[in-house]
């Protein structure tokens, strides 16, 4: 018995003191934020739909890390100091992003030595202007204006804008309490770009809440990621 | 003493006898256990070995191995514990259906070396010795044209090629060929082989000159479409990705003319055994005795170790041969898409135009009147599966609306009816239950590939029925697209006819009816489970308007007035269950209705990306050739 004793003190011994040795690296320190802004304004997004590319060279296996973007626009990452370049690859985002003289995605130098906040500067096809959620009588209504940033070749149309609500802070064309809360105009609907009114009745909540988030998106024709006004908490 | 010495000279010679031999001699030894190239090249039956091996690597992506990526498009619902997942992914990934990797572009090696090899070999009659290598080169072509359909253009290698250990490989690294190159690469090959091939329509399982045409057929048919409706979004300044609108109609014509050999050729036929147009529908895919519709398949043979699951992972549960089954369950998007007899679109008739639910005396009224191919697709509830008659009811409704239902196949509960003491069954045999799995989780079960043979549901016999990769109904319907595409809409409507006739939709289509809303329906119906809806898609570059990410509603399966739409979203599985009435004294007592249901496993809706259209290229690619360049968008 006592040697059995012995036994499973070194073996906890073992197994305890084998994770002292110091690791190779320390983790990476460095905090990385900011936001994607048009002119200091945030562009909000659906969540997890965008990401920018962080390279590094001189390593081997050279491949990006892929930095999120949140539905306010803001991102956040961890990395070691170093020197990285940032770009978004092609037709990422609601925006264009600027080419270099080969017509390539010009990357952005970025260089990380402890924390660093840098708003990144893009250019959208659309922004929402005045936009205005509130609650009335059941619904929710919306008021926005669209402005076209984008006007030379590369501009494009509309293809829908669309009222979400949803009882949790994500709210976009996947999260809407499934499907039922939404009301979206086609683009071909739409006479006048500052005039878009929007109206979705509140679905029964169970459990029972007097609040709900909502916000408004633009679909740009052939782009895949929308955007979006800031996420409104709407109480009722 | 001498005994001694002859020892002696005995052990020298035998020591050192064998080392009189040269060292090549004796190093230079054939192996046992493969055949050298040159002993394979003197023997038609040797050649075949090696071919059957390049037959067998040949791509598809959904087949009837691999049952759940038919649930991953919304065709059908995976009722299975691991399976869920696919209704649970907002997304699909950049690198899914990726191909293009060590392993594609081994098999063009290989083939690459198979084609040279022939071509150097003198032993084999020459006619065989064709047959093989035209049989390598259409191989070759299906795994370009595979390629092409899910990356884009790529390195097109035609030769084999060998490190020269210089230390610099660069003379290896090839750019991308335009996507459109690769489209005639694929398209020129079938010409040059469909002579060589035989014109054989009782050879399925190998090349000929039908499964050439047909090749080229879909694959001038897929260039024309993207041709026709790239856009700017979807296309490199190269020409990697996207094809010039103007070579359209030139694609259209390759393709119309190519189909149009078969028809004329006249050796294949639509699969018009049986009179009863479901059953025939059916078994158009199981019956493997001279079936004159099959052009080219991947077979399958009892009693070796090519055998495939298929029919254990999907038989109805109640009827199954092995504990299991009820895996793939087509979905209400699918099943109401089936058209009425008078060529109409409606939703299952489940409540009137007020709202009010409809009563059916039989449980499968409420598919009565629609094209033979939904129950020669689907396994409707109330209907047969090897003389079996299937059990799906999801319990009884009461007159106040109350659902009585169980949790597990069959379940009986005591004293559960008003005024009804006795054990009742309140669920049928094969569910639906929601979450469990092998029940028909939306109200239906899978027929097509389905194998009627007994013991094809067992786990130690398994099934042999092919997988079908070309048929005729496809010519035939790639002719009226083509056809229509060139604005030659009385010839589409006469291409397409057969078709539906066999189907039961006997009115004809006229030609200011065949729209492309009309052509994209007809594939979906007629090609549901065969692996043609995600590329479909993908060419008319519909796939990010179907699969749009926005949650769907049950508001979309009542009375809904866009079935027949082109552009119809398709992001969730829906079913619908059909329940008892019980009601004692009323008109509709034990009569059934219906319910629209969404399967609670179903959670996010499928959301296909620009960036999808072409699979991401793998960062080892792209570390290893400069020279390839990014797809779009992702």
């Amino acid at each position: 018995m006592k040697n059995r004793f012995y036994f499973i003190i070194g073996a906890i011994i073992a197994v305890l003191f084998s994770a002292c040795k110091k690791d190779n690296y320390d983790a990476p320190q460095a905090d990385f934020t900011g936001r994607i802004v048009y002119k200091g304004e945030p562009i909000g997004v659906q969540y997890g739909q965008v990401n920018f590319e962080l390279w590094q060279s001189g390593f081997g296996n050279y491949s990006a890390l892929n930095v999120n973007v949140n539905q306010e626009g803001s991102f956040s990452a961890k990395l070691f100091d170093g020197n990285y370049k940032l770009v978004f690859s092609v037709n990422q985002g609601p925006f264009l992003w600027k080419k270099n003289a080969a017509g390539k995605q010009d990357t952005l130098a970025v260089n990380i030595s402890g924390s660093k906040t840098m708003d990144i500067e893009v250019t959208p096809y659309y922004m929402i202007r005045g936009a205005t959620l509130t609650a009335a009588s059941g619904k929710v209504n919306g008021f926005c204006k669209l402005e076209k940033i984008i006007t030379d070749a590369n501009a494009k149309n509309v293809e829908s804008v669309s009222l979400y609500i949803n009882k949790t802070q994500f709210v976009d064309g996947g999260n809407n309490f499934g499907g039922a809360a939404v009301q979206t105009l086609s683009g071909a609907a739409i006479a006048d770009l500052n005039n878009l009114n929007l109206s979705v009745t509140i679905p029964a909540i169970t459990p029972a809440q007097n609040y709900v988030f909502a916000r408004i998106g633009v679909k740009i024709a052939g782009v895949d990621d929308m955007i979006f006004t800031p996420v409104a908490k709407i109480t009722y | 003493m001498k005994k001694y010495i002859y020892a002696f000279v005995a052990i020298a010679y035998l020591s050192f006898g064998q080392s009189c031999k040269k060292d090549s001699e004796f190093l230079d030894k054939q192996p046992t256990s493969t055949l050298p190239i040159d002993a394979v090249w003197k023997d038609p039956n040797l050649v075949l070995t090696v071919v059957g091996d390049l037959y067998d690597r040949y791509p598809d992506f959904q087949r009837i191995e691999s049952w759940w990526l038919f649930a991953d498009f919304d065709e059908g619902f995976a009722s299975a514990g691991g399976d869920y997942f696919r209704h649970q992914n907002l997304e699909y990934g950049y690198d899914a259906w990726r191909y293009w990797d060590m392993g594609v572009y081994g098999y063009i090696r290989d083939l690459n070396m198979f084609i040279k090899r022939g071509q150097e070999s003198t032993a084999l009659k020459p006619a065989d010795r064709d047959r093989f290598m035209a049989e390598a080169r259409f191989i070759r072509a299906g795994v370009y044209f595979e390629m092409v359909k899910r990356m884009g253009g790529v390195p097109l290698i035609t030769v084999p090629l060998d490190y020269d250990y210089s230390g610099d490989p660069s003379y290896l690294q090839y750019p991308r060929a335009k996507e459109a190159e690769i489209y005639d690469f694929v398209i020129a090959e079938l010409e040059a082989v469909k002579t060589i091939l035989p014109d054989d329509a009782t050879v399925k399982s190998r090349a000929t000159k039908a499964a050439a045409l047909a090749m080229e057929a879909r694959a001038a048919l897929y260039a024309g479409s993207i041709a026709k409706y790239s856009n700017s979004q979807l296309s490199l300044p190269g020409g990697e990705v996207g094809i010039s609108s103007t070579l359209a109609n030139g694609y259209f014509t390759k393709a119309l003319n190519a189909a149009k050999q078969i028809i004329d050729g006249g050796k294949y036929s639509l699969y018009q055994k049986n009179p009863n147009l479901s059953d025939n529908f059916a078994a158009l895919f199981t019956d493997k005795g001279s079936n004159p519709e099959v052009i080219f398949v991947k077979d399958f043979k009892l009693k070796t170790n090519k055998v495939h699951g298929f029919t254990i992972d999907n038989q109805p549960r109640s009827s199954a041969e092995e504990a299991q089954g009820g895996r793939l369950n087509p979905s209400l998007n699918l099943v109401q898409s089936f058209e009425k007899l008078d060529n109409t679109y409606a939703s299952l008739a489940s409540v009137d135009a007020g709202g009010n639910p409809v009563y059916y005396t039989n449980i499968t009224d409420i598919f009565a009147g629609r094209d033979a191919r939904l129950a020669g697709t689907v396994i409707l509830p109330g209907t047969q599966f090897k003389g079996k008659t299937v059990d799906i009811w999801a319990g009884y409704q009461l007159a106040n609306g109350t659902i009585i239902t169980g949790d597990n196949f069959g379940q009986t509960k005591d004293k559960v009816l008003p005024d009804n003491p006795a054990s009742v069954q309140v669920v049928g045999k094969d569910g639906p239950v929601d979450g469990l799995e092998f029940s028909a989780q939306s109200g239906f079960y899978i027929r097509k590939y389905l194998d009627p043979a007994t013991g094809s549901g067992q786990i130690g016999t398994r099934s042999d029925v092919w997988w079908i990769r070309y048929r005729y109904a496809e010519v035939l319907l790639n002719a009226a697209e083509a056809a229509f595409e060139l604005g030659d809409f009385a010839a589409a409507a006469g291409y397409i006819k057969p078709v539906r006739d066999r189907a039961g939709l006997t009115t004809a289509l006229t030609p200011a009816e065949i729209t492309f809303d009309r052509i994209v329906h007809e594939r979906k119906v007629e090609f549901a489970f065969e692996g043609q809806q995600l590329w479909d898609m993908k060419r008319w570059r519909l796939a990010d308007k179907v699969w749009n990410g926005s949650n769907m509603s049950a508001a979309d399966f009542i009375n809904a007035t866009n079935i027949g739409s082109a552009t119809r979203t398709s992001t969730q599985v829906f079913g619908i269950w059909p329940y008892k009435y019980y009601n004692p004294g009323n008109a509709n007592h034990l009569k059934y209705v219906f319910k629209v249901i969404k399967p609670s496993r179903v959670t996010a809706a499928h959301r296909f990306r620009i960036g999808n259209y072409y699979s991401s290229i793998g960062q080892d690619v792209l570390n290893g050739n400069p020279k390839i360049i990014r797809n779009p968008n992702q």
